[in-house]
């Protein structure tokens, strides 16, 4: 039953960044480009995500479990660090420079378009890369 | 400023798709929807912990897919030019990681919990995308 949720979760949330066309670059370069021709629709995809979630989330903390009786592993940090500012600000020139989150990147593999399997690959070689810089840095 | 392209309804029904979709992510297994949290697990593997992880991949794009055919927006979309594409997205995935999450992660789930560091994360990844946008179009680079 997991599992099922799961598949369930992750196929409603590929559907909803379909519906609000957020798996087009174009609208997410259209959003950043706030000096120029201005497309705000990312605020309402944001808007409309962050009330339901918010609902959710909170309805669900006061459980403490889930349905299936499992523990909820949400973010325990709460301290600003350096990395999440550096972190967060090379993730903003990436996502603005090549107009792709992770989402939209993996949802977007079903067009089987070269350019998004670039994208992806580009994405996970990154990650990956972090990791062996993290390793570097905390030696 | 001119505002163009604006798609208010299906932008906020998708959202609200999407607040759903972690909502029970969360109620269901107990964990957020942060997709760089979920890809980046994957690289360091735990028993037990890996295929979860996969059916979240493949669910993200089955879901896209049944939208396209819903929607009719499966025609081919207009990219960036490649070297954007390469150096973009290896960016977006080193710092995705570096910051401890993305669009998803903060944007979505940690406003969701009234993060500050997700609130600040949040407006730091928008800013920087303003200006790296900005940019690039008055160069006129695409």
């Amino acid at each position: 039953m997991r599992i099922v949720s799961v598949l369930v979760a992750s196929l409603l949330f590929g559907l909803g960044l379909e519906v609000a066309q957020m798996t087009n670059p174009q609208k997410v370069i259209g959003f950043l480009n706030i000096t120029e021709k201005w497309d705000p629709s990312l605020i309402f995809v944001m808007v409309g995500a962050i009330l339901v979630n918010t609902l959710l989330f909170h309805l669900t903390k006061k459980k403490a479990s889930t349905i299936f009786g499992d523990v909820l592993q949400v973010p325990n940090k709460t301290h600003i660090d350096k990395n999440l500012l550096v972190g967060t600000a090379l993730f903003g020139i990436g996502w603005g420079m090549g107009g792709f989150c992770p989402g939209p990147a993996i949802s977007g593999l079903f067009r089987l378009d070269p350019g998004i399997l670039i994208v992806v690959v580009s994405m996970l070689a990154g990650m990956f890369s972090y990791g062996l810089f993290q390793k570097l840095v905390s030696k | 400023m001119e505002i163009v392209n604006f798609t208010p309804m299906p932008a906020l029904g998708g959202g609200v798709l999407i607040g759903l979709a972690a909502g029970l992510l969360l109620l269901t297994v107990g964990r957020v929807f942060g997709i760089t949290g979920i890809i980046s697990g994957i690289f360091n593997p735990i028993k037990g912990d890996i295929l979860w992880r996969v059916i979240v991949l493949i669910g993200l794009t089955g879901g896209a897919f049944i939208g396209s055919k819903v929607m009719g927006t499966d025609a081919a979309l207009q990219l960036r030019s490649t070297p954007f594409l390469i150096i973009g997205g290896f960016i977006m995935g080193f710092g995705a990681r570096y910051g401890s999450g993305c669009t998803s992660g903060h944007g979505v789930c940690g406003i969701s919990r009234f993060s500050m560091r997700s609130i600040l994360g949040t407006m730091t990844f928008m800013a920087t995308g303003f200006i790296t946008v900005a940019i690039m179009t008055h160069l006129g680079l695409n």
